[in-house]
């Protein structure tokens, strides 16, 4: 078997703070105009700024899946429902057989927010959970893919993959990999994240959140706004599906160096760059846009500076696009899979939004504003906690 | 899909590790039902062995186990697998977030990640090789064998580990988990040193209904990771078997095994 066989992405959705589908995520990059807000998220640490997503209360699972109901499925429903994908992987389904379509897919809470409700619902003095709290359909985290394959009606293999912020995007790797060894014909992939006091206390005790929008790039760059969303695509193989972009590639690595702060010279991420370019064959130079991982915050930002400077000098434009959705965590490495697509089929280099200039101690080339240029190539990149390091090279049909 | 394994370990109640337990494994010997204490990783460097948890120190316990034969474990890729996580580290993030002052310890919160125990391994290794970590519920083994042999078909060695430890209260009673249990296994491409070739097939189906086995038969039942016990036993009494390991509650994996 070949190391890497590439993919068409046949099609593709996502909800952000933006928005359900492609289309509102798309004007928004092109209108520079961001989806952050103060925060409003119940219990929620005061003064932060968040990418909220509007409507989950309109987007319950149908009657015979309530059992599933929870915010991180409900974005996964909204996303079903959004740029005609549930009809999409319904004609793949039959085209194939539901055992011959996998669902791979990345998150990194699941529905702890249910849990999180479960214990505040408890009386003073009460330990024990309410009797209607369901920990396997909703907080566990097969609970994503059993909800996209039930809904779906899918029967191939559910898997997923929690690898904190790589998770989406080590999902489509990992789908791409399973339909190459023949044990599949398609697969829903992709990454669901939703908010939850766990993550927004976390991420607050460990002092990297913004106070206002976060400004990824920027000299005076404060931290990570985060954010909740959905990215899922179908895979299948370029010869099966005639239109979509191309997952031409992907690599993987690990850090080994800290379980939080990054290698300070960026080895893994320079390594999982590295190795999905090899795994697409081509050369640096042959990438026209990178989208960083950029989450905003001090260390990750100047790490991805010195992997970028090293991999491509300064050749090569780049820019994060958490400005936008903030950081969507398990589910970003698939949303900003997303984005590449609509930069391809746009002819876009998103610039970070909110900064003038980019930190003058960086050395690859950011992009403050947007430019109009045809692009072939997009490598888009996502690193987490654990050391975690995932890249992935997506390409026009 | 086809792989060939050569390292293996166990740390569950009555197997302490696998040179203690293939005898028991195999029937050749008598198991009893002893509890499964935390097992000391010897990878881990001191400082970090006296801080993990409960979870980490059986996943890299396995881990190391299962890789010691090994010329060059930061070669391996690893595939980490567990159904619930570290409990005791979401628990006491649960419990701090509804506690008065709402403070939740940073290092808590960075162990909270699924894949901790595979970041500490591959610090504790030096490895910069690619790792996955899934969930899978009660299917986590499966997942997390299936994940590897899709990294062997490719031509990769790999390191799988499986793990799960019980769950603290309020969570227990909602996801009742019997005892702690880890299992490890290298799997790769090439029949180097192998003591078994496993073939995979993924089937649309449940997991049709065993026979009744013996005492240690019947441990799989209580961990996601103990129902690799049919993988053990083949293993450790080196013959030829044909092994089903629930996925999904409608999906299996048929597992024929094959001693080299």
């Amino acid at each position: 078997m070949s190391p890497f066989s590439p993919m068409r992405i046949s099609a593709g959705t996502v909800v952000t703070a933006l928005g359900a589908g492609l289309g509102p995520l798309r004007a928004a990059l092109q209108e520079r105009r961001g989806g952050l807000a103060p925060c409003s998220f119940p219990g929620a640490p005061g003064g932060i700024w968040a990418g909220a997503v509007a409507g989950l209360e309109e987007a319950a699972p149908p009657p015979d899946l309530a059992v599933y109901d929870c915010r991180n499925n409900r974005l996964a429903e909204l996303a079903l429902r959004s740029d005609g994908f549930a009809a999409a992987v319904a004609a793949a389904r039959d085209r194939y057989g539901p055992e011959r379509v996998a669902v791979v897919v990345g998150t990194s809470t699941a529905g702890i927010e249910q849990t999180e409700q479960a214990y505040a619902a408890r009386r003073p003095g009460e330990t024990e959970l309410p009797a209607a709290f369901d920990y396997g359909h909703t907080h566990d985290l097969q609970a994503l893919p059993a909800y996209l394959r039930a809904r779906l009606g899918l029967r191939g293999p559910g898997l997923v993959i929690s690898t904190a912020c790589t998770s989406g995007a080590q999902a489509i790797l990992q789908a791409a990999s399973l339909i190459a060894t023949g044990m599949v014909d398609a697969a829903v992939a992709g990454g669901v994240d939703s908010l939850c006091r766990m993550t927004l206390h976390g991420f607050a005790a460990l002092e990297l959140l913004s106070a206002g929008p976060c400004r990824p790039c920027a000299e005076d760059r404060d931290g990570i706004a985060i954010g909740e969303g959905a990215g899922l695509v179908l895979l299948e193989r370029p010869e099966a599906a005639a239109a979509g972009p191309l997952l031409l590639g992907a690599g993987a690595s690990s850090d080994g160096h800290h379980m939080s702060a990054p290698h300070p010279e960026g080895l893994g991420a320079v390594a999982a760059m590295r190795a999905a370019l090899a795994a697409a064959g081509i050369a640096p130079g042959e990438i026209d846009y990178v989208n960083l991982h950029g989450t905003g915050t001090r260390a990750n930002d100047a790490m991805e500076d010195a992997a970028m400077h090293q991999v491509f000098g300064n050749a090569v434009p780049c820019s994060s696009t958490k400005g936008w959705t903030g950081h969507t965590l398990g589910a970003s490495g698939a949303i900003e899979a997303l984005i590449a697509t609509i930069c391809l089929e746009a002819g876009l280099v998103p610039g970070c939004l909110g900064i003038v200039a980019a930190d003058p101690a960086f050395r690859s080339q950011v992009a403050t504003g947007n430019r109009a240029m045809a692009l072939r190539r997009v490598l888009s990149n996502s690193f987490g906690f654990g050391g975690s390091n995932c890249s992935l090279v997506i390409g026009q049909g | 899909m086809r792989a060939f394994l050569s390292g293996v370990a166990v740390f569950g109640p009555g197997l302490p590790g696998w040179a203690a337990s293939e005898a028991m494994l195999a029937g050749t010997a008598p198991w009893t039902m002893a509890e499964a204490l935390p097992p000391v990783p010897a990878v881990l460097a001191p400082a970090n062995r006296r801080r993990a948890s409960a979870a980490v120190r059986f996943a890299l316990a396995a881990a190391d186990d299962a890789s010691a034969e090994e010329p060059d474990r930061a070669a391996l890729e690893t595939i980490f697998a567990s159904g619930n996580g570290d409990g005791a580290v979401v628990g006491g993030i649960l419990d701090a977030l509804h506690a008065p002052d709402e403070a939740v310890s940073p290092t808590l919160f960075h162990n909270s990640v699924h894949n901790a125990a595979a970041g500490y391994w591959h610090i504790a290794v030096g490895s910069t090789r690619p790792s996955l970590s899934l969930g899978g519920h009660d299917g986590a083994f499966a997942a997390g064998l299936l994940a590897a042999m899709t990294a062997a078909a490719h031509g990769r060695p790999v390191l799988l580990v499986a793990y799960d430890t019980p769950l603290p209260s309020p969570l227990a009673a909602k996801r009742p988990t019997g005892f702690a249990f880890a299992t490890a296994c290298v799997l790769r491409p090439d029949p180097g040193g192998a003591r078994a070739e496993l073939a995979l097939r993924y089937l649309a189906g449940p997991l049709p209904a065993a026979a009744p086995g013996d005492a240690l038969d019947a441990l799989a039942e209580g961990n996601p990771a103990a129902r690799a016990l049919p993988l053990l036993r083949a293993l450790a009494a080196r013959r030829a078997a044909l092994v089903r390991l629930p996925l999904l509650e409608d999906a299996h994996l048929e597992l024929q095994v094959s001693p080299c």
